[in-house]
């Protein structure tokens, strides 16, 4: 049987419609996925995501640990400071995205996929000095996402801790609502938003008060599939849909994420060639240009050849064209380049677009983009 | 839910509506909200000859994609074009606006793979029951 969260019983009593998802029995939806998507785009969403992992590295080797198995710079971060990041396989395949977190010099926090912690955990767990100790902490520590351009004003009045302060990717110990919780500027949906990292017990009594305090400022739960739909137009690509263990950063159109100038981490040779020129395929924005919903494994073509597959799409709620993400032979993927997405034998015409396809344009989102 | 005792349903959640020896078809009440919100309707062309029990297009939300299935044989004399650009109203009408398509019947509508409105309800009763 799935496993549940916390809030299990939270969601069945908001009504929510539950879906396994990674092992988990999970919220999709509430009052409806559209209506989810344009609360977090106008106001705020609050989404449960305990099902992803947290993994705990303590010890004087820990910063060490994180440089040589994640592709960006840990270097650059202080306390308190986080970025997105990537672990990889010798090959330079992708095994999990991530977001790792500098708490103190010795003690790092990784937040990584539901479906990938385990995973994430053993091949850290390998790769392991003797001065680092490596604790899974998912199964006792809930997570609670408060997204949306009203997120932080919802928040604001929960908590003593000066939330306009707080850059992307910052993350802060805090007293909400008289839980300790771990509050981070971060999110996947394109908006402004914070996720609150709580002990599981407690986790059921803050989502009722995060809820509450949301719901003044015309808020609403929302589920997995507003995130999907979100994160889409945000043009932010799902581990495990968009890329895989056989697909490098690169390929994921990551590249930015990779620090080529650390000596050494796992994977940088395979990286390194094909910055130099060896890169063969990469994800793409698409768009079609007729209605239909490119979906993972629908096929692309250009002059009867095939030429890439998709990895996710949706019609965009926000936007109302029908958009995905494709991996497409490098020649297909500037912007404009005209395709044919094969959608159950029908060949309709599309092509390349930049991404995001969606940008907030409020006053955070400078910031978050400096 | 709505379960009208004037329609037909089939296993898979179609409703057809007998007017002489027309059928208009569409998808449940219950159909669309297990679908959650329609985003995307396919239906085919006018003229199309149809099998009691073939596909004839899909619907679509974000997360699924569902055949949709003749409920009896028959010939399109109509779709319901307005589901190209308000493929929502299958949510919110399911039985009136959010209509699919009109067949010529040329099958057999007292078939036993038609469920009556009571025979529908026990059917949705079971599946919810899973």
């Amino acid at each position: 049987m799935a496993r549940r969260t916390a809030l299990y019983d939270a969601h069945r009593a908001l009504g929510a419609r539950m879906v396994e998802f990674a092992g988990w029995d999970m919220p999709v939806s509430y009052a409806g996925m559209l209506e989810e998507h344009r609360a977090v785009r106008d106001r705020c969403g609050l989404f449960d995501v305990s099902h992803m992992g947290e993994i705990d590295l303590r010890g004087p080797g820990a910063a060490a640990l994180c440089q040589s198995l994640t592709v960006n710079d840990v270097d650059r971060l202080g306390d308190g400071d986080g970025q997105y990041t990537l672990l990889c396989n010798e090959r330079g395949g992708v095994i999990d995205d991530l977001i790792v977190y500098r708490l103190a010099a010795d003690h790092w926090f990784l937040i990584v996929n539901a479906a990938n912690a385990a995973v994430d955990h053993a091949w850290i767990a390998a790769h392991a000095t003797p001065d680092v100790t490596i604790v899974d902490r998912s199964a006792a520590l809930g997570l609670l996402a408060l997204q949306g351009p009203e997120a932080a004003a919802a928040l604001g009045t929960l908590t003593s801790l000066d939330l306009r302060t707080m850059r992307p990717f910052t993350i802060r110990e805090a007293t909400v609502a008289g839980h300790a919780v771990l509050v981070s500027r971060t999110g996947y949906t394109g908006e402004d938003g914070f996720e609150l990292v709580v002990d599981a017990g407690e986790s059921a009594a803050l989502w009722d008060t995060v809820l509450a305090a949301a719901t003044r400022r015309g808020g609403q739960p929302a589920g997995l599939g507003a995130r999907d739909t979100l994160r889409l137009e945000a043009g932010l690509p799902l581990c495990g849909t968009d890329m895989d263990t056989d697909t490098t950063p690169l390929e994921a159109s990551l590249a930015w994420v990779v620090k080529l100038a650390k000596p050494v981490f796992v994977g940088r040779a395979v990286m390194a060639a094909q910055a130099a020129g060896e890169l063969r395929r990469r994800l793409v924005g698409i768009q079609l240009d007729e209605p239909g919903i490119p979906r993972h494994g629908h096929t692309i073509w250009r002059d009867d050849r095939q030429i890439g597959v998709v990895t996710s799409g949706t019609k965009s709620p926000t936007l109302g064209s029908f958009i995905g993400m494709a991996h497409l032979e490098v020649a297909a993927t500037p912007i404009g380049t005209p395709v044919a997405v094969d959608i159950r034998g029908r060949r309709l015409p599309a092509r390349v677009v930049a991404r995001p396809f969606y940008r907030r344009t409020s006053r955070e989102a400078s910031h978050a983009n400096s | 839910m709505r379960i009208p005792d004037e329609l037909r349903y089939t296993k898979e959640h179609e409703w057809l509506r007998i007017e002489g020896t027309d059928g208009m078809i569409g998808i449940t009440d219950f159909a669309q909200d297990a679908l959650g919100d329609v985003v995307f309707v396919e239906l085919p062309a006018v003229g199309t000859v149809l099998r009691a029990g073939q596909t004839f297009g899909v619907v679509e939300s974000n997360k699924t994609v569902s055949d949709l299935f003749a409920p009896v044989d028959g010939k399109v004399t109509a779709v319901n074009e307005g589901l190209a650009t308000q493929p929502e109203v299958v949510n919110a009408d399911p039985y009136g606006a959010g209509w699919m398509i009109r067949l010529a019947i040329t099958g057999d509508v007292t078939s036993a793979d038609l469920l009556d409105a009571a025979a529908y309800t026990a059917h949705v009763d079971s599946e919810q029951a899973k």
